[in-house]
């Protein structure tokens, strides 16, 4: 079979996977984030019994059933397109995706047809204690149900617990706990967790501030405030954290995407960490040309985010490149090698099978396992090919992290002048809050980018390469299907906006 | 009371209570709908004319698939940025 693949229709699948991604994130974050914030809205009211609260918690409840009403099954259509577009890797991966997302379709619908409606539906119909637990179970459901997707991501990122069957040409899972612990895993559920909690909290401040700024429902605003700010606060300190274990485990498992996200071309011992710069346009991987035209960058300190040394080397992309022998770091060159004897004795042990020559198939497999590990690189034609887009994966990273320091320090300003009552004297931090919820969801957005985008050109890394993992199809075929989704989701996005904006006009009910 | 009372009343409670919420609902009515286009639009317009199962679609048995997703590894389409049809 001699056939040409068509590189626009893979990269017509993939803005058609990224803008589905986008889009369906618009909602995943805010229903994480805000389901905890309404459980403890809804613990105070039990506690104070304090019908103001029962009307803030209500009114955010609302909020929430919009987003999630046009957000859910936007998921979906990521699982059609794995069907249609992706169906190599489709099939490959069935065996290590069905066992998290089956278990996660289960527990989401178990939580959404019991708790979601006893918390909507069970005022004044429960007892007040079940209906609090059910709203908390609402917040636990909800965040358990995204572990399972987040772990088959972070399969993709670090595929661990796994093994390649050459009959079935499929992964199959060897050790579901290795899959499920493994640190590519624990450290995407807690920073993506974390950081929708950040997010759901700005959404709040956002609503709560313009309320503040027109002059209206300032108690029920204020009292929002004070909470979300709290929230967010606590939430934004620990997304610094979990970011730091989420870039430990990218420098140890996927080192080339660190780099790519540093600026980092050339390896050096005692690397520094660039806070801002502007990456140079010209730079090509193993050319003297310096990464960035302007930086500000931090000695050192790299180095020891990346290995907990402060001495220790940090490969560049030039190292992982072109190879680094005296670092120890091999080359994708050498790589390519090894990838293409695996898929050379891949093909002979396919030929030899079912030629029933099982002593020549026994051979193949040998070889084909000493160089499985490498088995993606097969398929590259260059060393070059093994690295991301650089510049994309620099500044999306590096906007990512400026907006996630930004976060903690605006919570903390509406925290203090909640505290003392002062922030209606304060209009430019309100004017701030109003965009806050749009720059946290930017920050998810550039975070998804520094996750997918930097560990190109792979959809599992280093064994599947997104150029093998596509389907047989024309570029037309995906064209139509990704045009088709923009209007629909424009049309859905209109349509969340214009209810969402609705109900915020209409506020709490009154008393 | 005897045990299948007791669970048929609580059966019936339940039954009530998702019926006296569903009826109570105001915003909920516009969410639902959304919800109920939404879901006609995407299982029964994308999945049904856009989004064949490729694999599902052109193979009959596991091992067909298998052998074909085996083809597509061993012997990778070459290289192009044709955009053009594919050879089938």
């Amino acid at each position: 079979m001699i056939e040409h693949l068509d590189l626009t229709m893979v990269n017509w699948a993939r803005a058609q996977f990224a803008l589905t991604a986008l889009y369906h994130w618009i909602f995943v974050p805010l229903t994480l984030g805000i389901t905890w914030i309404i459980a403890y809205y809804h613990s105070i009211y039990y506690k104070t019994g304090n019908e103001e609260w029962k009307r803030l918690t209500r009114f955010w409840m609302r909020l929430f059933a919009v987003n999630f009403a046009i957000g859910v099954a936007t998921g979906i259509i990521l699982e059609f397109e794995f069907g249609t577009n992706w169906s190599n890797y489709s099939w490959m991966v069935g065996d290590i995706f069905g066992a998290p997302l089956a278990i996660e379709g289960l527990f989401a619908f178990f939580i959404e047809a019991t708790f979601f409606a006893v918390m909507f539906f069970g005022w004044d119909r429960v007892s007040r204690r079940f209906h609090l637990f059910s709203t908390w179970m609402v917040a636990v459901g909800t965040n358990l149900s995204a572990v399972w997707i987040l772990v088959a991501n972070a399969w993709m990122q670090h595929p661990v617990g796994q093994q390649f069957n050459p009959d079935k040409a499929r992964f199959e899972m060897t050790n579901f706990k290795e899959v499920v612990f493994s640190p590519v895993s624990v450290s995407k559920f807690t920073h993506t967790t974390s950081s929708s909690m950040v997010l759901a909290a700005m959404f709040i401040i956002s609503i709560s501030s313009w309320y503040l700024l027109k002059g209206r429902h300032q108690v029920m605003a204020r009292r929002s405030i004070v909470v979300a700010s709290v929230f967010a606060f606590l939430a934004s300190v620990f997304v610094i954290f979990t970011g730091d274990q989420s870039a430990y485990a990218v420098a140890q498992k996927q080192p080339m995407k660190l780099a790519a996200c540093e600026g980092l071309c050339r390896g050096e011992e005692g690397a520094e960490l660039i806070a801002f710069g502007i990456f140079n346009g010209d730079k090509k991987i193993g050319d003297d040309n310096k990464p960035c035209v302007f930086k500000v960058g931090i000695p050192k300190v790299l180095s020891f985010l990346a290995n907990r040394s402060f001495k220790s080397f940090v490969p560049g992309v030039k190292d992982m490149v072109f190879g680094n022998p005296a670092q120890g770091v091999m080359g994708a060159g050498e790589k390519i090698a090894m990838g293409k004897k695996a898929l050379a004795a891949l093909a002979d042990y396919k030929a030899k099978s079912r030629a029933g020559d099982d002593v020549g198939a026994e051979a193949a497999l040998a070889i084909f396992e000493a160089n499985q590990k490498y088995l993606g690189y097969g398929y590259l034609e260059k060393p070059e090919d093994a690295a991301p887009p650089i510049a994309l994966s620099f500044y999306s990273f590096h906007f990512m992290v400026i907006l996630g320091t930004l976060f903690p320090l605006v919570a903390l300003a509406f925290l203090v002048f909640a505290w003392r009552d002062t922030l209606a004297d304060h209009k430019w931090l309100l004017r701030l809050g109003t965009i806050m919820f749009f720059l946290s969801m930017i920050a998810h957005w550039l975070g998804w980018i520094v996750a997918e985008v930097g560990r190109q050109p792979w959809a599992i890394q280093d064994l599947l390469p997104v150029t093998v993992a596509r389907s047989n199809l024309t570029a037309g075929t995906v064209q139509t299907t990704f045009f088709l989704f923009l209007a629909l989701f424009t049309i859905l996005l209109i349509a969340e906006v214009g209810i969402m904006l609705k109900q915020i006009a209409i506020g709490p009910e009154e008393g | 009371m005897p045990a299948r009372t007791r669970s048929h009343s609580w059966f019936i409670r339940t039954i009530r209570f998702y019926r006296d919420g569903l009826r109570s609902m105001t915003l909920g009515r516009s969410l639902w709908l959304v919800i109920a286009i939404k879901l006609v639009i995407i299982f029964g317009i994308l999945k049904f004319f856009f989004f064949p199962d490729f694999l599902g679609t052109r193979f009959n048995t596991e091992q067909e698939r298998a052998d074909f997703v085996l083809e597509q590894l061993t012997q990778p389409p070459s290289s192009s940025h044709s955009g053009g049809a594919q050879d089938d």
